[in-house]
């Protein structure tokens, strides 16, 4: 019984879902040592002492000019062939956009279910008893997976990391074997984002309108009360659907997932899709006329009332507070 | 140019998910249905590319009989025809899924040609699996790019383009190829009253694949506690000015 797990890095780096996928990927492991495994172009990126404490036996480096940009295949093909050489009995990675990409390639080529965004897990008679997560995390799902092999990735940010007193792993490198596809399937240039401003998903503060804005002119004073506070300005689906803001613009399930400091809610009633978008906010204060709107089962401080007319007053009171 | 775009009948969940008594599905009962928001750009965009290029635009799903609605909400947008794989409502699995809109797709290749493009949402709102699009790729023995915010056919290669931290990163796919896109790609138009009437005539395929059993077995559905909070009401209309000033003040804000 052998547990491999897919970790993503950027020059060593290792980031906190990949992390998080290896405290999982250990519980399925039942607390022994896991395997992991790593894509680059060249072995002085691959991290090691970054892994020291989190259970890590050996870290398996999938090696070659492939490897230079993100080729979603290969990587995936690399760790076909490390999980048979290792006879893994279970393939862990983190449920982001790429590391489910990857999986899917995984599960395409051995042709075994794949359980994305996993909560809990756990081995089971023949695969594995899971937790995930659907509808952006609105619901869960609890299922199992038949196969000899368990494909899972770990839901973002669901999981604590716990970290261990081992040493930092040994260091191995492979070069893959690779289909032509695999080589084909490439990055092949990057442009720069066009925006300027504060990004969303890095802001410490957003301020959102949502369809009690009443059109594209209500977001003057969204705009006015983000400047002020050096926020971002957001919005909801109903929001980009009637055409006021542009999607980039747009929190939730379908748009952008934020994780600020202080996120403000105008006219927002929160939807599941919204919601699934803004959890990841510290503190969410909402302004509304519905003092029963969803959003106040979620958000931590509420205004009642039009936002029309509390979100000018709350700028001159922010404006004057600066300036006392 | 022939293209595909695949969809999915899910919910409008609202502000609260509800189970029902099994705890097997959404409630939904005093719901409506729409097609997963991804998928709706797929839709669109396909529409597009045969506008621009000529050709046959093709919507499949499977799901439900009542899944029909979406068929013909596709083939109101400008969608020319529909392939409906019928299911008794019990869900599929991903692989089951995936197999059967593959064998779907070889029967209408062999009929008419291959499809250029075959677009999917990156994932579906409601059981969010992250994969149909990538299986459906391998099978057929195309490449596949997925979450992508900008698709460009030119010539005989689609650009790609995949929207990461700071930017976005391209791929070139050969054609035929299989794409899996997000919200956001396009902004998708709305029917009109003869674009409704039109589809009613337009030819929908339908049949009924067996379900295979679940690898991805899903074993019931669970409404995630909330956190607990109801939130402090700070105050109603703009008297609460100041006492917002004194939040914001004390976590740090201003």
């Amino acid at each position: 019984m052998s547990t491999l797990v897919y970790l993503e890095h950027a020059g060593g780096e290792i980031d906190e879902p990949s992390l998080q996928a290896l405290t999982l990927a250990r519980a399925v492991a039942g607390g022994n040592m896991v395997a992991a495994v790593v894509a680059c172009n060249s072995l002085l990126q691959a991290p090691s002492d970054a892994l020291a404490g989190h259970g890590v036996s050996v870290v398996h480096v999938a090696e070659g000019e492939t490897f230079e940009s993100y080729a979603p295949r290969a990587v995936a093909e690399a760790i076909v062939e490390l999980a048979r050489r290792v006879g893994a009995t279970a393939v862990v990675g983190p449920g982001t956009e790429r590391g489910n990409e990857v999986f899917a390639h995984v599960a395409a080529l051995l042709d075994l279910p794949f359980a994305a965004n996993c909560v809990t897990a756990a081995t089971s008679e023949d695969g594995a008893d899971v937790t995930r997560v659907r509808w952006g995390g609105s619901l869960l799902e609890v299922a199992r997976v038949h196969a000899p092999t368990t494909l899972l990735t770990v839901q973002p940010h669901a999981v604590a990391i716990e970290t261990t007193a081992d040493a930092a792993p040994e260091v191995e490198a492979f070069a893959p074997q690779l289909s032509d596809a695999a080589r084909a399937l490439r990055v092949v240039d990057r442009v720069g984002a066009s925006t300027g401003g504060i990004s969303l998903a890095d802001a410490k503060v957003v301020v959102s309108g949502g369809r009690g804005a009443g059109s594209a002119d209500g977001f003057g004073m969204i705009e006015e009360l983000a400047a002020l506070l050096g926020a971002a300005v957001g919005c909801s689906r109903a929001v980009t659907m009637a055409g006021w803001r542009p999607h980039t613009d747009q929190v939730g399930q379908t748009g952008t997932k934020i994780a600020p400091d202080l996120y403000i809610a105008c006219g927002i009633s929160g939807a599941t899709q919204h919601l699934a978008g803004c959890k990841g906010a510290k503190r969410i204060l909402a302004i509304n006329t519905d003092p029963e709107a969803p959003i106040l089962a979620s958000a931590d401080y509420a205004v009642i009332g039009d936002m029309h007319e509390i979100v000018p007053a709350l700028t001159a009171a922010i404006r004057a507070a600066k300036s006392a | 140019m022939k293209v595909l775009a695949c969809v999915k009948r899910v919910p409008m969940t609202g502000g609260r998910i509800v189970l029902t008594d099994d705890a097997q599905a959404i409630e939904t009962r005093h719901l409506g249905f729409t097609i997963s928001p991804h998928e709706e750009c797929g839709v669109e965009e396909a529409i597009r590319l045969v506008e621009a290029n000529g050709g046959e635009s093709v919507v499949l799903t499977l799901g439900s009989a009542e899944a029909e609605e979406q068929l013909r909400d596709a083939m109101a947008l400008g969608v020319d025809r529909a392939i409906h794989l019928v299911t008794d409502g019990e869900e599929w699995d991903p692989q089951a899924t995936a197999a059967a809109i593959v064998d779907a797709v070889r029967t209408d290749e062999a009929e008419s040609g291959p499809f250029d493009v075959v677009f999917f949402g990156n994932e579906s709102a409601d059981s969010g699996n992250y994969q149909i699009g990538i299986r459906v790729a391998h099978a057929l023995g195309r490449p596949v790019a997925t979450g992508l915010k900008g698709v460009a056919v030119e010539g005989s290669t689609v650009r790609c383009e995949q929207e990461v931290a700071g930017g976005r990163e391209l791929y070139e796919l050969p054609l035929p190829a299989v794409v899996t896109v997000k919200e956001g790609l396009n902004f998708p138009r709305f029917p009109s009253v003869p674009g409704r009437l039109r589809a009613q005539r337009k030819p929908l395929a339908s049949s009924a694949p067996a379900r295979p059993s679940s690898r991805l077995e899903k074993l019931r559905l669970v409404v995630p506690e909330g956190e607990g909070k109801q939130a402090e009401v700070l105050g109603h209309g703009t008297d609460a000015a100041p006492r917002v000033v004194e939040v914001l003040q004390q976590i740090g804000v201003v």
